[in-house]
This record gives structure tokens, C-alpha cells and sequence, in this order.
């Protein structure tokens, strides 16, 4: 299908692209790796007037290391942050809910930021960066500001990114050594997650010491499953605590009925599926 | 003359990849879509949005007004309003057909359909104009529930008819006289006997063929010659003469490379015939091609059928009595064989089981929803789903081993041949043979111990073992008994062959490929018959100007009824090549041996062959007196059966009871499609058959909201699996070579996917059996498959606190609900 008729502006850095949104106004679009954005024009959902395409930025791609964080440029692929050795060492729990993320070529085009400002709730990466307390740096009009994950997903659809600002950066406390799994549940490979359930642990001596869950689609936006982390921790890293400790995965959640599951389904998912994820990231046989 | 390529004696059986197969992947081909002619418009289709309304007031002037449109039409400016789309098989004398206008009039009936057409320069510009189209409409409460529309005082969904009964199709053995009357069997087995009733739900599929329906229309002079995306170019010609009136011979009808279809272009779509009225109208090129949710909105859907069936036996297993009544839901109107669809499968209820008694009934019902028709396998899939899954629960009901049940009942290969209780003689087949050595594939025995250690152990991942064993009749069909069901045409097939002066070979055939391989396998069987090389020979077909003559591809009928045809033009082009050799060898034409493309005199060492003959009847300076200079030749060829495929198929399917997630980990499956042409292309069409069959049993669903909106629109919600969703298959075969054709050939093209959604099923149902469960509707779903193994373990459904205020995430459905919110946010979407 073919899109409706828009102005088309490809800027090269940062402050033209907030110029750019500026001048095009309330109906422009802005564009990353187009996995969301160009099934929404083509199917003709969304019209804008304007899409700004930030392809052709390159301080926007890429991986450092800044600290006791990397930071992710927000139109590195998906594929790139998988192949990337610093994410591989320090944000296993990224890499592993990257992996699941559509296919090859959905890989190949669709980037991180871009799933993170596109804030569906079934997307794979928001509970990934939840759950590691990433902090978003947002260019606007005003210069640069910082918000945390837990802030920066305000309801469906929606983040903290205001209309007049791009995402520039995604920070990423090092979890270095900790063991991650990402349980992701879905009916065909390449279909959103029903529920996923994203879990990082540190284990010492047998003991899970620090533990970090978030849950995908259990709600509008990516939840972190606190209650089941303070129910970890301390816990000796075994079958039937982390069992006992998943039980709580639906506090707090809010999750829909959709044509896949309704939301009591959901609510169960997410409880065995917080076990299995914990299990696997504790390295514990199930 | 040019060098010919070395003839091989046995093609026939040898793997070849398929000569079409580098043009179609490097896309050195050209689809309707590619077509480009001078002066060509583009037309889009203004589709209704709800499924029951009365239009009101369309207002076409705003899109007339916009850049690049040529004209906004509607059903009156075409002055289509009289036209009524071809229904061809009127099932019963009764039988109750609404006039199907190819747009739609005062009333639309189902949501997707065309109230409207743009006509523009460009794509794009009739995209944009077919959204500034004002149509009012006055909703009607939609029809979309079959029992619901059988009722008394139902809404109906064409008030002309004063009903929303299409038909009612009977069959009963005892009247038949072929066989007893269920009623009596039935009386027997509830006083010394076991009668198992279930209902089954035949969910509704959409073909989702790989290539959007397309067609152009160019009007030169009188002529009108439309390329179109369909399985039925010659079908599709005559049915254009007849239902707009068009002298048939000015129409000429040509399908390219068509990419799939299985049955979703078995039609005469609207789609065609207003391209047709548009280009005559306007005296220009026209060309629609639809997009994607187009096709699975509007483009005829499959199965949605209700299914109760009774089985009566005996205490030991012997099935005394088969009674099935269908509700078969038609959509809002007949297509082309919309009503004949569950009647195919009324024949194969029985399916390779002696069956004494058999009563059939089928209620055709109208609803608001999108026309349903031919979908691969057609009423056979529904019919073996039925009856596999039957003798499951006849199995588990007398505690009988499954396989065992199956071979207390079936037809015994030295029955052959065997006549039914539904009057079809099974020319061959071997049951025994197939399921012997699918057991052995799947080391049957031992997957039934590892069930039973999971079982004993409680594992919360059980393990099930389903079974189907399948015959099918294909290979549509002798025509007289099309003339007995009412089918508005035969079921003959046409070749051709043409020799050309340097030998080389031209086959016409009157099937239309459309991802077969017919190219290579009609190469194979030629250069076998004709004893040339497979590279000489050529395969024209899908131009009704080319190939004159053809009723095309469905049913699984090319190969045993086309290339039937093929052999039998092949034979006449060698009787006439015998009498030129005979003149030439100076030698009797009785002792003239014809073998690998070579005529020989008897117990000499003198020869000639097929390709000097070709040259020297090219320059006819020397033929015999009263022979014509030409070996070509031309047969059309009428079945005199049905091909009965048969197989035997396994399935080992792992439920983990605490998410309800199946995961099918082993599929063997042994399929008997008789002599075999081309393995390569039967495991081909038997991978593809499983995807579609599995597809039915656990993902594939149109799901229709109360207010007839389909649901499942995009391919993001209705959900085609991919090669990451299915199993490794291991194939298998058995050749039991069908007596009624000279090649031993039977059909393959809907094997696979007949046979193994009740495989599937039956290994789910089988996995968690031991609970009390007995049936999982179909898709089974890990959410219902979960609240079968929870509500069987009386667990409470949990109250869930939450209302449902907020869209689910994930699928294109939820940012429809979220697309005026989300066009506000800047970078919201990417």
C-alpha cells in the first residue's frame, strides 16, 4: 500500500534534526529504522506531514564505554548491538531480548532507540531497559536532558519524548557477570511477545544477592517486578524459591485481553514465566 | 538443425529442480503486477467498512476533484447494478442464491466490500482519491453467527430470499442403496455397542497466497486482453463472455507467473469483472492490483464449517454407522463454487474405512461475513479432520489402541477395488503398507514409552501421538460425474504437442501453473514419452490464445488429468511419426519399434528418429500419399475416476500443561500418490501441504468482532507460520500405482495438507487425554489448550481485577487503536 504524501528532511547531526522537527510542527514523524513507522504509513494508520529521517546521523549509531555504563547511540541496530562486544560483556540481558526481536532483517534495519520511543508494549526491549535502570539522554530545542527508564515510558505508545525532541543516547549500568534470560512467549516466531519476562541476577556463593525483573505486556508500559526481586534476594539460588518468589510476577500489573490471551492467562504466564526466566539467569536447572 | 540434447531413458522418477525455479528467484519473470502499458490507469476499490448497512449517499465529487483521477464510478455509473457474479454449481434444485453484484447496490453485506471504484494515473493518486470517497451508511445489525442466522425471526442477511438457508444437501446410503440405514446401525450399537457423538469446529481460513490478486485489462479495439493473477484463465474467459455478455472469442485471458494460490484464485472475482467494465468504459489500459489487507479482507476465505458427528460400532471397534451434519457458513454471497465445497468433502467421510452405514446432511448458511470457497483440499480436509479425529475418540472410548481401530476398519489392499458407501470405487491403494512403515519412521513404540514415563512421572510437558490416515479424491474429475453433482462444467483436460523443424518441442496445456513445477515435470513425461531431451522440450500455457482449450489447475488434477492429456497427444504425434517412418525406412509400418525417441525396422540395424521425422515433415518434400506435413497433435482427455491418493501420518506433539505451548517434535508422514514424476516436487507439495495443515490445527484463524469487522486483517494478527514454527518433516512414500491412468499417477497438491491438521489435534488431545480432555478447538492456541488442562483440573478460572481499558500491545490491530493518539507524538513511531 502506499503512503500518503509527506515532506521528506534527512538531517546529518543531532541540532538539525530538533531544527528540523521544529520547523515541521506537530504533525511531523520522526524516523529511526522505519520496522514500526513504515507499516503505520503504508498502512495508512498515520499521515504525517513530515518525517524526519535520522539515518543519516552517525553520532547516533554506535557503542561506548563511559564509566560504570555503555551508551548505546539510538540508531544502532539491533544487529549491531548484538554483535557488539561491550554490550556482550556488560548488558547480557540486552543482548538476549535483542536476540529475540523479529528476524535477520528486522534486525538488520530496526534499532534500539527506535523500539524504545516506539513503546509498544509487546516491544522486547522495554522491560530489558527497565529492569538495568537505563537512563535515556533526549535532545530538544532546550539542550539535553536525562531520564530514567522507570520515568521515561509515560503509557501505550508514549514516552517521555516530547514532540519536539529526539532520543539521542541510551545509558546502560554495567551488570557485568551477572547471569540474564529473556523468557519470551509468543505464538509464532516472528509475532509481538504475549508476555515476556526479563531477568538479570548476581549470585554469590549460591545466594542470589541482587536481582533485577521486568515484565513485557503485562500493562501499558514495561513493569518491574519488585516484588519478586525483594522476594529473591537473599534466597538461595534454588528451584523452588525462585518458584515460590515468581508468584508475585503479576503484582501490580495491569495486564489486557487481547485475541491471544486474555489478562487472568496473562497473569499466569507471567508467574511461571518469571520462573523460568530467574532459573535461567541463576543458572538453576529447572 | 541444432544439436538436441541426449535423451534419457528413465526421467520419470528423477529429482530435477525445476526449470521455472531461476527465473522466479532472480525475478527474471513478470507477474500481473510488473505488466506496463502505454496509457494504463490505475483503479482502487472503496470498500465497506461495516458488514450489514444500507448506503445512504455517496458523494464522489471531492475525489473527482482531486489531482490525477480520472473518474469515480459506482454499481450505477458502470451500470453494473443487473450483473451478478458466476455462481457455477447450483447444488440442489432449491437452492437459494442472492444476485452477487460486483458492487455493491443499495446494501452492502459484508465488510470489505467494494461500494466504489477510483480511476487514476497512478497508484498512488487512486489511492489518496479512494479515501475521498463519501459514502453514508445506515447500519444493520450483521448476521454472523450460524445457528443464531437458522433461527426463527433471525435477521437475514438478503431479506429477498426470506431465508438465510442457502441449501440443505442430503446423502443417505440406505436410500442410495449403498449401503444400510444409520438409524438401524445406530439402534443396534445403544443396545449392544458404543455411539460416540462430537461436534467439531472447522474455524474459517484465508488462503494468504504469497502473490496479491492482480489484473490488468487492455481494450484494443473490440479485443479485451486481461492479465490476471488466477488459477482459471480459460474458466476465467468464458465466465467473463457469459456474465457480461462479451463475445467470448474478442476475450483473451492470460495468467503469467502466478504466485500461489491454492483455491484463493479458483474465482471470478469482482475485482476482474469491474476491471473489465472500467477499461471499456474508459477505452484505456486499466490495472487493480490490491494490497496485502485487501486481499485478506475481501479475496474468498476457506473452511467455517460446524461439524456434529455420531459414530456407532461395535463393542470391538467395528464401525457400524457414520452420521455427519454440517453447518457450512457461505459469507454474505456464492462465488464461483461457494455452496459445492462442503459436498466434496461429503464423499470422503468415509474415507478408507468399510462403513456400512452412512447418512450426510449439509445446511449451507448465508452470514455477513466475506465469501468463503475453495481453500486447498476443499470439504476434504474438513471431512478427514472429522473422521480421524472420530475414531480417536471411538479408540479412547473403548480402550482400544488407535492404530488398531484404524486397521479393524479399513479397506484391505487386496479389496481393490473397493466401493464405498459414499458410491466412489477406490481404484488402488495399500493402507497396511503406508502405516507399516510411517511406524517405523517414527519408532511409534517407542514414543508410546516415553509417553508413558512422562505420564507416570507427572511431567508438566506431556507427550501425545497423533494419528491420521487419509485417502482423498482428486484429480478433478470425470466429467459425467461433475454432471451428477450439478457442477456447471466438465472435468476433461487439453494438450498439445507441436514438433518443431529442428526437433525440438512444444507442449501446450490447458492446466495453469501457479507454483507447481508443471514446467519440469510435463518436460519429464514428454522427453520420456517422446524419447527427446528434457531441455528440448518447452511447456506453453495460461494464454488462452496459446493454450485455446484447458479447465486449469485445482483440485489436484493437473498431473492425472493434464498430464494424462499430455501422454495421450504424445501417443498420436508418435502414430504419425511411424507411418513417415516406415515411408522412409522403406519398411512395413508393422515392423516399425518405437523406443527413446528412436523408430526402428525389426531385427535390422536401420533407424530414424523422432527428429529427423520432424525435419523431414517440416520440408515435406517426400511423405507418403494423403499424410498431412505435420506431426502435431492435440488429445483432450476425459478421467474416468477420481485419483485416490492415500497416506498414513504421524505426529509426536510435546504440551507443556502449565503455559498450554505445544511444540510438534516429530512428523513423520508416508503418503501414497502412486508413480511418482519428480520426488523433489512431491516432497515439495507435501512440506507445503504440512505447513498449511499444521497452520489450521495452531495458528490460522479470521476472527470476526461482534460488529463483522475482521480482526485478524494484516499478516501481523492472522498468523502464517513460517519455516522457524515447524517441525523437521520426515517423508515417506509407498507407490501404489492408480489403475485408472496410464502413468499410475495420482494427485499430491492437497495430501499434506488434508492429513495433518487432525494429526496434529489428535497428538494434542492424545498429550492430555489422561485429564479428561477430549477435544481443543481449533487454532489450538496455548491459551486454550492452558484453560482446557485448567478447567479439567478444576482449577477456578482467577478473577482477573482488571478491566480492559487499555489495548493489548503487539499486532498492526492495537496502533490502529492507538493511531490518533500516536500521531501526536513526535517520534512515537518508528
Amino acid at each position: 500500500m502506499i503512503p500518503s504524501a509527506f515532506e521528506y528532511v534527512a538531517p546529518t547531526t543531532v541540532e538539525e534534526a530538533v531544527q528540523a522537527l521544529a520547523e515541521a510542527g506537530e504533525d511531523a514523524k520522526v524516523l529511526g529504522g522505519g520496522q514500526s513507522l513504515v507499516p503505520v504509513l503504508r498502512l495508512r494508520l498515520a499521515a504525517p506531514t513530515a518525517i524526519i529521517d535520522l539515518s543519516r546521523i552517525s553520532e547516533l549509531r554506535g557503542v561506548r564505554e563511559d564509566g560504570d555504563a555503555i551508551v548505546i547511540g539510538a540508531m544502532t541496530t539491533h544487529h549491531d548491538v548484538l554483535n557488539d562486544p561491550l554490550v556482550a560483556q556488560h548488558a547480557e540481558l540486552l543482548a538476549a531480548a535483542t536476540r529475540t526481536v523479529g528476524d535477520p532483517q528486522i534486525r538488520h534495519r530496526g534499532t534500539f532507540g527506535g523500539a524504545l520511543v516506539h513503546a509498544d508494549p509487546a516491544g522486547d526491549l522495554l522491560a530489558p531497559a527497565v529492569a538495568m535502570d537505563a537512563e535515556m539522554v533526549i535532545a530538544g530545542p532546550d539542550g539535553r536532558r536525562t531520564v530514567p527508564a522507570s520515568e521515561f515510558f509515560t503509557t501505550l505508545f508514549t514516552t517521555a519524548v516530547g514532540a519536539d525532541e529526539v532520543l539521542v543516547e541510551i545509558r546502560v549500568p554495567k551488570k557485568t557477570g551477572w547471569g540474564a534470560h529473556y523468557e519470551k512467549f509468543n505464538r509464532v516466531a516472528q509475532a509481538w511477545s504475549i508476555v515476556a519476562v526479563a531477568a538479570t541476577v548476581r549470585t554469590e556463593g549460591g545466594s542470589i544477592a541482587e536481582a533485577r525483573v521486568a515484565l513485557t505486556n503485562m500493562g501499558a508500559t514495561p513493569i518491574r517486578a519488585t516484588a519478586v526481586e525483594e522476594a529473591l534476594v537473599g534466597q538461595q539460588a534454588g528451584a523452588e524459591s525462585i518458584r515460590a518468589a515468581a508468584q508475585h510476577a503479576a503484582e501490580g500489573t495491569s495486564p489486557m485481553s487481547d485475541g491471544n490471551a486474555d489478562a487472568d492467562y496473562r497473569e499466569h504466564l507471567a508467574r511461571v514465566l518469571t520462573g523460568r526466566a530467574v532459573a535461567t539467569a541463576a543458572g538453576v536447572g529447572g | 538443425m541444432t544439436a538436441t540434447a541426449e535423451p534419457t531413458a528413465a526421467e520419470f522418477g528423477k529429482a530435477r529442480k525445476r526449470k521455472e525455479d531461476a527465473r522466479l528467484i532472480t525475478g527474471r519473470t513478470r507477474y500481473t503486477d510488473n505488466m506496463s502499458l502505454p496509457g494504463m490507469l490505475h483503479m482502487a476499490v472503496v470498500r465497506s467498512p461495516l458488514a450489514a448497512a444500507t448506503i445512504t449517499a455517496i458523494n464522489t465529487e471531492p475525489a473527482k476533484k482531486l489531482p490525477g483521477v480520472l473518474g469515480v464510478y459506482t454499481a450505477a455509473d458502470l451500470d453494473a447494478e443487473g450483473i451478478g457474479l458466476p455462481c457455477a454449481w447450483p447444488i440442489t434444485p432449491d437452492m437459494k442464491s442472492p444476485q452477487a453484484p460486483p458492487l455493491a447496490t443499495s446494501t452492502v453485506h459484508f465488510a470489505g466490500e467494494g461500494v466504489a471504484v477510483v480511476v487514476a494515473r497512478d497508484a498512488a493518486s487512486a489511492e489518496d482519491a479512494s479515501e475521498a470517497v463519501e459514502v453514508d451508511y445506515d447500519e444493520l445489525d450483521p448476521v454472523l453467527d450460524m445457528e443464531a442466522a437458522l433461527a426463527d425471526g433471525a435477521t437475514l442477511v438478503h431479506p429477498d430470499l426470506e431465508t438465510n438457508r442457502n441449501a440443505l444437501w442430503v446423502f443417505d446410503s440406505g436410500e442410495a442403496g449403498s449401503g444400510s440405514s444409520f438409524d438401524e446401525a445406530r439402534s443396534a450399537a445403544e443396545s449392544d455397542g458404543v455411539v460416540v457423538k462430537r461436534r467439531f469446529r472447522q474455524q474459517r481460513l484465508i488462503p494468504a497466497f504469497m502473490e496479491p490478486r492482480s489484473c490488468v485489462v487492455d481494450p484494443t479495439g473490440e479485443q479485451l486482453t486481461m492479465w490476471s493473477a488466477t488459477q482459471v484463465p480459460h474458466i476465467l474467459k468464458t465466465m467473463a463472455a457469459l456474465t457480461l455478455g462479451l463475445p467470448e472469442h474478442k476475450i483473451r485471458v492470460i495468467a503469467p507467473d502466478v504466485g500461489g494460490g491454492f483455491g484463493g484464485k479458483l474465482q471470478v472475482t469482482p475485482e476482474e469483472v469491474l476491471a473489465l467494465l472500467v477499461a471499456r468504459k474508459l477505452n484505456k489500459p486499466v490495472k487493480w492490483t490490491e494490497t496485502r489487507s485487501e486481499s485478506l479482507l475481501s479475496a474468498h476465505h476457506g473452511r467455517d464449517q460446524i461439524q456434529d458427528i455420531t459414530v456407532a460400532a461395535k463393542k470391538d471397534g467395528t464401525v457400524t454407522g457414520l452420521k455427519v451434519e454440517l453447518l457450512a457458513d457461505m459469507g454474505a454471497y456464492l462465488r464461483l463454487v461457494t455452496p459445492g465445497i462442503p459436498i466434496l468433502g461429503a464423499f470422503m467421510y468415509p474415507a478408507i474405512y468399510k462403513i456400512p452405514a452412512y447418512h450426510f446432511a449439509c445446511t449451507n448458511v448465508f452470514t455477513n461475513k466475506t465469501p468463503t470457497d475453495a481453500y486447498r483440499g476443499a470439504g476434504r480436509p474438513e471431512a478427514t479432520f472429522a473422521i480421524e479425529r472420530m475414531m480417536d475418540e471411538l479408540a479412547a472410548e473403548l480402550g482400544v489402541e488407535p492404530l488398531e481401530i484404524r486397521e479393524r476398519n479399513w479397506i484391505k489392499h487386496e479389496e481393490f477395488p473397493y466401493t464405498t458407501v459414499a458410491t466412489l470405487t477406490y481404484d488402488s491403494g495399500n493402507y497396511e503398507a503406508a502405516t507399516a512403515k510411517a511406524r517405523e519412521l517414527f519408532d511409534y513404540d517407542g514414543l508410546r514409552a516415553e509417553q508413558r514415563r512422562r505420564r507416570e512421572s507427572g511431567d508438566p510437558v506431556q507427550l501425545g501421538i497423533g494419528i491420521s490416515t487419509f485417502t482423498e479424491m482428486c484429480g478433478l474429475a470425470p466429467s459425467r460425474v461433475l454432471g451428477s453433482l450439478s457442477y456447471g462444467a466438465g472435468g476433461w483436460e487439453h494438450a498439445s504437442i507441436r514438433m518443431l523443424p529442428t526437433g525440438k518441442v512444444e507442449v501446450v496445456t490447458g492446466v495453469s501453473p501457479h507454483g507447481q513445477g508443471h514446467e519440469t515435470a510435463w518436460s519429464q513425461i514428454v522427453a520420456d514419452q517422446l524419447g527427446v531431451g528434457f531441455d528440448d522440450v518447452e511447456v506453453l500455457h495460461g494464454d488462452t490464445q496459446i493454450s485455446h482449450k484447458g479447465l486449469d489447475t485445482y483440485g489436484s488434477r493437473s498431473l492425472a488429468v493434464g498430464g494424462i492429456a499430455v501422454v495421450k497427444a504424445v501417443d498420436k504425434v508418435i502414430e504419425k511419426a511411424r507411418k513417415i517412418a516406415a515411408h522412409m525406412l522403406e519398411a512395413s509400418e508393422d515392423d516399425i519399434e518405437f523406443e527413446h525417441g528412436k523408430f526402428s525396422v525389426k531385427g535390422t540395424d536401420q533407424g530414424t528418429t523422432i527428429q529427423d521425422i520432424a525435419l523431414a515433415v517440416f520440408a515435406a518434400h517426400d511423405l507418403p500419399d494423403g499424410v498431412e506435413p505435420s506431426l502435431d497433435s492435440d488429445a483432450t482427455y476425459d478421467p474416468e475416476n477420481f485419483s485416490y491418493p492415500h497416506g498414513t501420518h504421524l505426529c509426536a506433539a510435546e504440551v507443556d500443561t502449565e503455559t498450554g505451548w505445544v511444540k510438534i517434535r516429530d512428523y513423520v508422514c508416508v503418503d501414497d500418490v502412486g508413480t511418482v514424476v519428480n520426488p523433489l516436487i512431491v516432497d515439495g507439495q507435501v512440506h507445503g501441504g504440512l505447513a498449511q495443515g499444521i497452520a489450521q490445527a495452531l495458528f490460522e484463524e479470521a476472527v470476526y468482532d461482534e460488529g463483522g469487522t475482521l480482526t485478524t486483517g494484516t499478516l501481523a494478527d492472522y498468523l502464517v507460520p513460517s519455516a522457524a514454527d515447524l517441525p523437521h518433516f520426515t517423508t515417506g512414500r509407498t507407490e501404489t500405482p492408480a489403475t485408472s491412468n496410464p502413468l499410475g499417477v495420482k494427485g499430491v497438491g492437497e495430501a499434506g495438507t488434508i492429513a495433518s491438521t487432525p494429526a496434529v489435534v489428535n497428538a494434542i488431545v492424545d498429550a492430555v487425554r489422561h485429564e479428561g480432555i477430549n477435544d481443543i478447538e481449533m487454532p489450538c492456541s496455548p491459551q486454550r489448550v492452558w484453560r482446557a488442562v485448567h478447567a479439567a483440573r478444576g482449577e477456578a478460572k482467577s478473577t482477573s481485577q482488571h478491566t480492559t481499558e487499555t489495548a493489548a500491545g503487539g499486532g498492526l490491530g492495537s496502533m490502529d487503536a492507538q493511531s490518533a493518539d500516536n500521531a501526536d507524538t513526535a517520534g512515537g513511531a518508528r
